[in-house]
C-alpha cells in the first residue's frame, strides 16, 4: 500500500508519498501563511498524479498537525517521533538529530538510550526569530543567508532567546556593525541556543544529521553548526528531503487500514479547524461612531501650524537614532514643525540621516537657519558624532520636554518604541520615577510590526483591521516569543487576521502595564497621561490602554516624533545657545563630503579584549562603540572609588598555600555564586590546613561557552550557568579535588527573619554533579555544612576533612575558628572600605550609587562591566553590604527570609536616609527571589522620595539599555538637585 | 459585624467573631483532598469553601495584581481568590481568605505576603488572610488548629490521598464512565459523617476503613489492555491542580494513559523530615528533633495502614513508602535538598521507575528555583542510570501555550507506548542493579 505523510508545522506544511516499496513518490514543501489545513488539503490535491484511484495509509504530523487530525478524524504522530523513525530508516548510523523548525527545536540522540527533546517555552520560535531578525535587517532570510557567508567576525550575542540576542543585535546595527557579520552573529545565536538549551549534558558526537526548514535552505547557519561542533563532512550530514524528514516518518509510521484517495480529500477538505478553545477578549470598538468620537478627541493635540513652504527664519533639528526606526524633526521656535521624517533606519541610520540632512537643506536653502541641533536614542553618540551635533541627551529627558509641550502638567508619561517601553512619572516638575522594560519584555512595537509585514501588511493596515474585531484573541503578555507561538496556535484555531491584530496590541499594552509599569488601576498613573511613540500611533494600541486603564489619556499628533521634537526643544531651550555661533551640524557642503567606514576591532587594553566597532568619519571624527572602559578612547580610566572592583581584586588574590605549606594538597573552588561571599572563609580554613587553594579562571564569555552544553535548566540565572565554566576549567586544571558545598543556610546577619541561601545558590553543587559527567575524573566534594551555626560547623566540619582527609579533628576546629575570624575580618573590612568611599564622595561632592544585588554581582562577566560605567559618569560607587549593618533590623512587608536580599532592604533604607545617594538594585534574569524583592525595594526608595532603578543582567554584553537608565537616573538626579520646576 | 483588628505588626486578625459571620476561601489545589479539608473545617464551625473556578479571569486578575515574574502558581492562587473575592458572589466585608505557608527558603513562602500586598493594590486590605501552616506562623483569635482537628485534618489527608490513588487505578479501565468518581463521593460523604462522630480518625479505624475502600474499587468493572502508565510529579501547585497544569490528567486519559500520581502524605513526611535532617547536618534543638521524629512516625503509621489496605487486592498497586523513597536518593541529592519538593521531588521519579513507570512528566511553574536542581537538574542523571526512563519536562506559565505543552507529553507518551513491553517485565530488582553508587 501506499504511505503518505502529512507534516504540518507551526509556518510551513509537508506531504510525502511513499510508493509500495517505502521509494519517494512525491513531495512538496510549502508555507501556509496561516491556512495550514486548506495548504495540506491543496498538497493533498497536488498528488493526485501518483495518487488518484489508490489507496493509502496516512499519518499527520507537526505541531499544527495536532488539531487538524482531530478535526478530520485521521491517524496523528508526534513529529520527533516520526522523525526519528524517518533516520532509522534512511541514515540507520547517525548518532544525532538536530531539527530546526519555524518555531521548535529537536534533537534526538541514537546510540545508549533514545533521547528525544524539543526547545523549553522559553527559546522558541527559530525559524520565526530568523525572519524577523532578517526583516531587521531588511533582507529576506535568502539573502540574510548569502550576507553570512561573507562575515569576518562573529559578535558575541545573547543565546538565551530570542528577544534577548535581538536586544544585542539592534545596538550593534544602530552603532554601525557590519551586516555581514551581524548576520553571522545571528546566525551563532541560534547554534548556541540549540546546544545550550537541548544537549543538555550529552555530548553532541558522532555522525550528526541536521534537519529541517531552515537548515536546509540557509548555508550559513549550516556553517555555523559545523564550526561549533567541529564536524568534518563525513560527520556532518545534510540528506536529501532534510525539510521533509517529519512528514516521510510520518509515512513511514502510518498503518492501519488505508483511506481510498477521494475519500481521504475529502475528510481533510471537509474538516471543521474551529476547536473553539481560543480564549477571547471583548472588541476595541463596538461602533463605527465610537471610533470616531475618539479619533476626534486625540486630533486635537498637535503642535503649532506653520506654513513651511512660506517660513524663514531659525530653527531647530532634533534627531531620534531610535533601534529600528529613525525620526528627525526641524522645529520652529514657537514650536511648529517645518519637516519631519519618520522611518526605519534599514540598520543604517547614519545613511538615513545623511539622505533626510540633504533634503533638508535642499528643501529649506538660506531661507531657514538651523540654529542648533540634538540628538537622542539608541544611537545618539553615532549619529551625534558622524554629523557634529551641538547636543545629544538621554531620551527619557527628550521624551519628557516633548510631553510637557502638550500637557504642562503632566503626571505619567509612557513612550512605548520599537523596542523599549519608557514610563515616567512626574511629580512637583521633576521625574519622580523611571520605570523601563527589561530585555524580556522588549521589542513589543517592533514585533508586532514585523508580524504585520510576515503577513504581506503595513503596520498601519494591519492595526486598522484589529479595530472592529468583535473577538480579539488572548495572546499572553509574557515575551514576544511567547505572543508568536500563541499566534500561532491561534491561526490554527481559526482566529481571523483581524482577531490577531487586536490582540496583539491589546498583548502590547498588557505588558507595558503589568510588566513595566506594575499598575493595577489608573490611579496609580495619575491624572493627566500623556502616550506617545511610535506603537501608540497605532489607535488599537491607544484604545487598548485606554480600555486596560479605564481613563482617557492624551496622545500627540505627532506621537512617534516626540523624541526628535523633544530634542530639538531641549536644545532650543539650552541655555545661552541662541546667543552662541551657529550649529555645529555639518553643512550642506560638508555633507557632499561625507564618508563613513566601519570597521572591527578587538582592544588590546586589557584581559577584556573588548570586541569595538569603530566608525570613521571625513575630517578625521571617529566614534567607537562595543568598549567598557575609557581606555581605548585614550583616556584613563575613572578614577572614583569602585566598590565592586575592589572587592572583586580582594577575593581573586585569595588562592595559594597562604600561610601554610600544602602539604595536604590543591583544592580547587569555583570562583562564582557565593564562593563571591565566602572565599575569605574557605581560603582561611583550608591553607590553615595545608590544602593549597586554586582558584577557576576569572569567568568570560569563553568559559561559559566551555559549560554550557551540561547545563540542564535552560531559565536559571547567568551566574549559575556560569559556574559549569568554572568546574570544567578545574578539572581540566587537574587539582586534587574540587570543593564546593551545599549551603541552604547562609550567615545569619540579623537583620532577617530567616538566613537562607536561594535555592539555586544553595543546591547548584548537586545539579553539577549531576550533569557534568567530566566530574567522573575528579574528586568532587559536595557536602552540605551551615555556615550558620558556629560551633555546630565546628564539629561537622571535624567529622567530614576526617573521613575524607584523614585530618585531625582538633586541627578543623581550629582552622574553622580561623575561618570565622577570617570571614568576619573582610565583612568589617568591606564596610570599612564602604565608610571611606562615603567620605570620598562627601568630600568631593560627589553623588553615590549604592549597587545592590548579590556577592557575585561583582563578576565582570555578570555585571558586564556596569561598575565602571557608573563610575565613568563620576559616581562613587559602593556596593549594598558595605551599609546593610548600619541600620538594624525592621519588620517588611515580604517573609525576609534571604541574607543577600535582606542587605538590600536594608541598603535601600540607609539611602533613604541620606540626600546624596540612589540606589540601584542589579537583579539576574531568571532570579526568582528577586520578584519579591523588588517590589519591596522599590517600595522603600519611593517611600522617601528616592528613585528606583533597576538593571537587569544576563549574558547580553551590550549596555545599550543599561546606559539609558544609567543616564536617565543622573539626569533625574541633577533636575531634582537643581529644584527644576 | 466584626471589627477589624490588627496585631502589633499591623496584621489584621481574623478574629472569633469573623469565624461566625465570614466565609472562608480557599484555593483549589487537589479535588478531593481539599473537598475533605473543607467539611473539616465546617465540622468545625467554619464557613469554607474552596474555589472551583476555572476561567481566563483568573490568569488575568493574577497578572494585575502579582508581580508578573512571581511564579505561576502564586499567580494562580491569588489570582482566583482575587478573582472571588471581586466577582460579586461574596459580600467582600464578609470573606476571609486561606491560603497554605509552608516556610523554608523556596520563595513559595511569601505567597500570603503577595496576597496581602495584592489585596491593597486591588483596595481589599480589609480581607483579612489566614495561614494555614504546621509551623505555627502567624496565629489568629478566630482560627487555631487544635490536636483533634489536625487529626481529622492529617486523617483526611490520608483518606484524600487513599481515594485519589484508587480512582486513578480504575479510572481509565472502568466500563462505566463516572463509576470511580461515584464512589469516590461516596467514601467522601461517608468518612466526614464518621469524622464529625469522631469516628474513622485513628489508626484502628483506618486499619478496617481503607480495605473496605480498596475493595470497593476493585470491584468497579474494568476492560480493555493495559495502557501506559504515566507518572506526575513537579512543583506541588502545578502537579496537583488541575488550573494549574491545563487539565494534565484528563489530557492523559484521553491520551489513552494511565495517570500515576504520587500523594501529598510523602510531602508532608517530607517536611517534617526536613527539620530533624537540620539537626543532623548542622546541629540544633535536639528536644525539636525528637519532637518532629515523633510526628513523623506517626504519619508515616498512617501511611503503612494505607499500603498495607491497598495490597489487599491484589489488582490494586500499593503507593511508595516513605522510606523507600528516601532510601533511593543517596547518590543523587543529600538529604539537606529540602526547599520547594527537594530531594523528594527526584525520589519519586526514581520511584516511579522502580515501580515500572518510567514515563514521567515532571511539572514546573516557569522558572521554578527549586525545580532547576531536584526536576530538571536531575534528568541527565536518571537517564545515564535508567535508560529506559522517559522523563519529559513541562513548563507551565500564563504565556505558555496550551498546544506546546501537549506536544511535548504527546512525543513522552509516543516513546512510552513502544515501551510497553519493556515495562510489563520490568522489576525494581533489575533496575536497583544498574543504578550506580556515587
Amino acid at each position: 500500500m501506499y504511505k503518505i505523510g502529512i507534516d504540518i508545522g507551526s509556518t510551513t506544511v509537508k506531504t510525502v508519498v511513499l510508493g509500495e516499496n517505502g521509494e519517494l513518490l512525491f513531495r512538496l514543501y510549502e508555507r501556509h501563511g496561516s491556512l495550514a489545513r486548506q495548504k495540506a488539503a491543496e498538497q493533498l490535491r497536488a498528488a493526485e498524479g501518483v495518487l488518484r484511484g489508490k489507496t493509502a495509509q496516512v499519518a499527520i504530523t507537526g505541531s499544527a498537525g495536532v488539531g487538524v487530525a482531530k478535526a478530520a478524524k485521521l491517524p496523528f504522530s508526534q513529529e520527533v517521533y516520526a522523525t526519528a523513525a524517518a533516520v532509522r530508516r534512511h541514515i540507520p548510523d547517525a548518532d544525532a538529530v538536530i531539527e530546526l523548525g519555524g518555531e521548535d527545536a529537536k534533537i534526538i540522540f541514537f546510540g545508549g538510550a533514545l533521547e528525544e527533546r524539543m526547545n523549553g517555552s522559553c527559546a522558541g520560535g527559530t525559524g520565526a526569530f530568523i525572519d524577523q531578525m532578517a526583516t531587521l535587517l531588511n533582507a529576506t532570510p535568502q539573502e540574510l543567508d548569502a550576507l553570512s557567508l561573507a562575515h569576518e567576525r562573529i559578535y558575541p550575542i545573547a543565546s538565551r532567546c530570542g528577544v534577548f540576542a535581538k536586544s544585542d543585535i539592534q545596538p550593534i546595527l544602530n552603532q554601525g556593525g557590519r551586516r555581514e557579520d551581524v548576520a553571522a552573529s545571528i546566525f551563532q545565536a541560534v547554534v548556541d541556543q540549540t546546544v545550550a538549551g537541548l544537549t543538555q549534558g550529552r555530548e553532541l558526537t558522532g555522525k550528526i544529521v541536521f534537519l529541517g526548514g531552515p537548515l536546509t535552505f540557509l548555508h550559513g547557519l549550516r556553517q555555523r553548526f559545523v564550526e561549533t561542533l567541529e564536524l568534518d563532512a563525513e560527520h556532518a550530514v545534510f540528506p536529501e528531503n532534510a525539510d521533509c524528514f517529519a512528514a516521510i516518518g510520518a509515512a513511514i509510521i502510518a498503518d492501519g487500514a488505508g483511506f481510498e484517495y477521494n475519500n481521504l480529500l475529502e475528510m481533510l477538505e471537509n474538516a471543521v479547524d474551529n476547536d473553539g478553545s481560543t480564549d477571547v477578549m471583548p472588541p476595541l470598538f463596538e461602533s463605527a461612531a465610537e471610533y470616531e468620537k475618539f479619533s476626534a478627541r486625540h486630533a486635537k493635540a498637535a503642535p503649532t501650524e506653520i506654513d513651511a513652504d512660506a517660513y524663514s527664519g531659525d530653527a531647530y533639528l532634533g534627531i531620534d537614532a531610535g533601534s529600528t526606526t529613525t525620526k528627525l524633526a526641524l522645529v520652529t521656535p514657537d514650536g511648529g514643525i517645518l519637516y519631519s521624517h519618520y522611518g526605519a533606519n534599514m540598520g543604517d541610520p547614519v545613511a538615513v540621516v545623511r539622505e533626510k540632512l540633504l533634503e533638508i537643506y535642499e528643501k529649506f536653502g538660506e531661507r531657514v537657519q538651523i540654529r542648533g541641533s540634538a540628538v537622542t536614542g539608541y544611537g545618539e553618540e553615532l549619529i551625534k558624532n558622524a554629523f557634529n551635533a551641538d547636543m545629544g541627551l538621554v531620551e527619557t529627558m527628550a521624551h519628557l520636554a516633548a510631553a510637557r509641550h502638550f500637557e504642562p502638567e503632566v503626571d505619567f508619561i509612557i513612550d512605548i518604541g520599537g523596542q523599549d517601553v519608557k514610563c515616567f512619572k512626574i511629580r512637583n516638575g521633576a521625574v519622580d520615577a523611571i520605570m523601563l522594560n527589561e530585555a524580556c519584555s522588549s521589542g513589543c512595537g517592533s514585533f508586532v510590526e514585523t508580524f504585520a509585514k510576515a503577513l504581506g501588511y503595513d503596520i498601519a493596515d494591519f492595526a486598522k483591521l484589529g479595530l472592529f474585531a468583535e473577538k480579539p484573541v488572548n495572546l499572553g503578555s509574557r515575551c514576544t516569543v511567547f505572543m508568536n507561538s500563541s499566534v500561532k496556535q491561534a491561526q490554527k484555531d481559526g482566529a481571523t487576521v483581524e482577531a490577531i491584530s487586536a490582540g496583539l496590541s491589546i498583548s502590547v499594552v498588557k505588558n507595558a502595564v503589568y510588566k513595566v509599569i506594575r499598575a493595577a488601576s489608573a490611579d496609580d498613573l495619575g491624572a493627566k497621561i500623556v502616550t506617545q511613540g511610535g506603537t501608540f500611533l497605532n489607535d488599537a494600541v491607544l484604545r487598548a490602554f485606554e480600555q486596560e486603564l479605564g481613563r482617557e489619556v492624551r496622545r500627540p499628533t505627532i506621537a512617534g516624533l516626540m523624541g526628535a521634537y523633544g530634542a530639538a526643544l531641549s536644545v532650543m531651550n539650552d541655555g545661552g545657545r541662541a546667543m552662541r555661533a551657529p550649529t555645529t551640524l555639518l553643512s550642506q557642503a560638508e555633507l557632499a563630503n561625507f564618508t563613513h567606514e566601519v570597521r572591527p576591532v578587538t582592544c588590546n587594553g586589557c584581559t577584556n579584549h573588548c570586541r569595538m566597532t569603530v566608525n570613521s568619519f571625513d575630517g578625521g571624527r571617529r566614534f567607537i562603540s562595543g568598549n567598557r572602559c575609557s581606555r581605548p578612547l585614550g583616556l584613563e580610566k575613572s578614577a572614583e572609588p569602585n566598590m565592586m572592583k575592589w572587592k572583586y581584586d580582594k577575593l581573586r588574590a585569595l588562592h595559594g598555600k597562604g600561610n601554610g605549606d600544602g602539604s595536604r594538597g590543591v583544592i580547587g573552588i569555583p570562583f562564582g555564586l557565593n564562593m563571591f561571599e565566602n572565599l575569605p572563609f574557605w581560603y582561611e580554613f583550608f591553607t590553615r590546613l595545608n590544602f593549597e587553594i586554586a582558584l577557576s579562571p576569572e569567568s568570560s564569555r569563553g568559559l561559559y561557552i566551555k559549560g554550557q552544553r551540561t547545563i540542564p535548566s535552560d531559565t536559571v540565572c547567568y551566574p549559575a550557568k556560569l559556574l559549569h565554566g568554572h568546574v570544567e576549567a578545574l578539572v581540566d586544571a587537574g587539582v586534587d579535588a574540587i570543593f564546593y558545598p551545599c549551603l541552604p543556610y547562609n550567615f545569619d546577619e540579623g537583620i532577617s527573619d530567616n538566613h537562607y541561601n536561594c535555592p539555586v545558590v544553595a543546591y547548584y553543587p548537586e545539579l553539577l554533579a549531576a550533569n557534568m559527567t567530566r566530574l567522573k575524573q575528579a574528586r568532587f566534594l559536595d557536602p552540605y555544612f551551615g555556615l550558620h551555626n558556629k560551633k555546630g560547623f565546628a564539629i561537622k566540619a571535624a567529622e567530614y576533612f576526617a573521613r575524607e582527609f584523614g585530618v585531625p579533628a582538633k586541627e578543623t576546629k581550629a582552622a574553622a575558628k580561623a575561618a570565622f575570624d577570617a570571614y568576619y575580618a573582610f565583612r568589617a573590612e568591606v564596610r570599612a572600605e564602604g565608610m571611606r568611599c562615603v567620605a570620598y564622595a562627601e568630600e568631593h561632592g560627589k553623588p553615590i550609587i549604592v549597587a545592590a544585588g548579590r556577592p557575585y554581582h561583582t563578576d565582570p562577566e555578570v555585571n558586564h562591566g556596569i561598575d565602571e560605567l557608573i563610575t565613568s559618569y563620576g559616581l562613587v560607587l559602593i556596593t549594598e553590604d558595605a551599609v546593610s549593618s548600619i541600620l538594624g533590623r525592621e519588620s517588611r512587608r515580604v517573609l525576609n527570609q534571604w541574607t543577600y536580599q535582606a542587605r538590600m532592604y536594608n541598603a535601600a533604607r540607609w539611602v533613604a536616609t541620606r540626600r546624596d545617594a540612589e540606589l540601584i538594585q542589579l537583579v539576574s534574569f531568571g532570579c526568582g527571589t528577586d520578584a519579591v524583592t523588588t517590589d519591596e525595594v522599590r517600595e522603600i526608595l519611593e517611600k522617601s522620595g528616592n528613585l528606583y532603578t533597576q538593571f537587569k543582567i544576563d549574558d547580553i554584553n551590550n549596555l545599550g539599555a543599561v546606559r539609558i537608565r544609567l543616564r536617565s537616573l543622573i539626569a533625574a538626579m541633577g533636575q531634582r538637585k537643581a529644584g527644576v520646576a | 459585624m466584626a471589627e477589624l483588628t490588627y496585631d502589633k505588626t499591623g496584621r489584621l486578625l481574623f478574629t472569633k467573631e469573623m469565624k461566625k459571620e465570614y466565609t472562608l476561601l480557599m484555593p483549589q489545589m487537589l479535588p478531593v483532598t481539599f473537598t475533605f479539608l473543607r467539611r473539616v473545617f465546617e465540622l468545625y464551625g467554619y464557613n469554607a469553601e474552596i474555589l472551583t473556578t476555572t476561567h481566563r479571569g483568573i490568569v488575568d486578575t493574577g497578572l494585575k495584581y502579582v508581580h508578573n515574574d512571581t511564579c505561576y502558581p502564586a499567580l494562580l492562587a491569588i489570582g482566583q481568590l482575587l478573582d472571588a473575592v471581586k466577582s460579586g458572589k461574596y459580600d467582600d466585608r464578609k470573606v476571609a481568605l486561606m491560603i497554605t505557608q509552608t516556610g523554608g527558603g523556596c520563595r513559595a513562602s511569601n505567597y500570603i505576603h503577595l496576597l496581602r500586598k495584592a489585596l491593597e493594590k486591588a483596595g481589599l486590605s480589609h480581607v483579612p488572610v489566614i495561614s494555614l501552616n504546621i509551623s505555627g506562623l502567624e496565629k489568629n483569635p478566630g482560627f487555631s488548629l487544635s490536636v483533634p482537628m489536625v487529626r481529622r485534618l492529617a486523617a483526611a489527608m490520608i483518606y484524600g490521598d487513599f481515594l485519589t490513588w484508587c480512582a486513578n487505578q480504575i479510572r481509565p479501565y472502568e466500563v462505566r464512565k463516572g463509576a470511580a468518581d461515584l464512589l469516590i463521593t461516596h467514601w467522601t460523604d461517608e468518612i466526614v459523617t464518621m469524622l464529625g462522630h469522631g469516628k474513622a480518625m485513628s489508626k484502628k479505624d483506618m486499619r478496617r476503613i481503607l480495605p473496605e475502600i480498596a475493595a470497593d474499587f476493585a470491584q468497579i468493572p474494568r476492560d480493555g489492555a493495559p495502557k501506559p502508565r504515566v507518572g506526575i510529579v513537579g512543583e506541588i501547585y502545578v502537579k496537583f491542580a488541575p488550573l494549574g497544569n491545563n487539565n494534565l490528567e484528563e489530557f492523559l486519559l484521553g491520551e489513552g494513559c494511565e495517570p500515576v500520581v504520587p500523594g501529598l502524605t510523602d510531602f508532608l513526611i517530607f517536611k517534617i523530615n526536613n527539620r530533624s535532617i537540620d539537626v543532623g547536618l548542622y546541629r540544633g534543638s535536639k528536644l525539636k528533633k525528637a519532637f518532629c521524629d515523633v510526628f513523623q512516625k506517626y504519619i508515616e503509621g498512617l501511611q503503612d495502614v494505607m499500603i498495607d489496605a491497598i495490597k489487599t487486592q491484589p489488582s490494586l498497586r500499593p503507593m511508595g513508602r516513605f522510606s523507600d523513597l528516601q532510601r533511593l536518593i543517596p547518590g543523587y541529592l543529600g538529604y539537606g535538598n529540602k526547599m520547594g519538593e527537594g530531594w523528594l521531588l527526584t525520589a519519586e521519579m526514581l520511584e516511579l521507575i522502580h515501580s515500572g513507570v518510567p514515563n514521567i512528566v515532571c511539572t514546573q511553574p516557569f522558572g521554578c528555583l527549586p525545580n532547576h536542581v531536584a526536576g530538571k537538574g536531575m534528568i541527565r542523571r536518571l537517564k545515564d542510570d535508567y535508560p529506559e526512563s522517559n522523563i519529559v519536562a513541562i513548563d507551565y506559565d500564563p504565556g505558555a501555550t496550551r498546544i506546546n505543552q501537549e506536544n511535548r507529553v504527546k512525543l513522552m507518551i509516543a516513546n512510552a507506548r513502544e515501551q510497553i513491553p519493556a515495562a510489563a517485565t520490568h522489576t525494581p530488582e533489575a533496575s536497583r542493579q544498574t543504578q550506580r553508587a556515587r
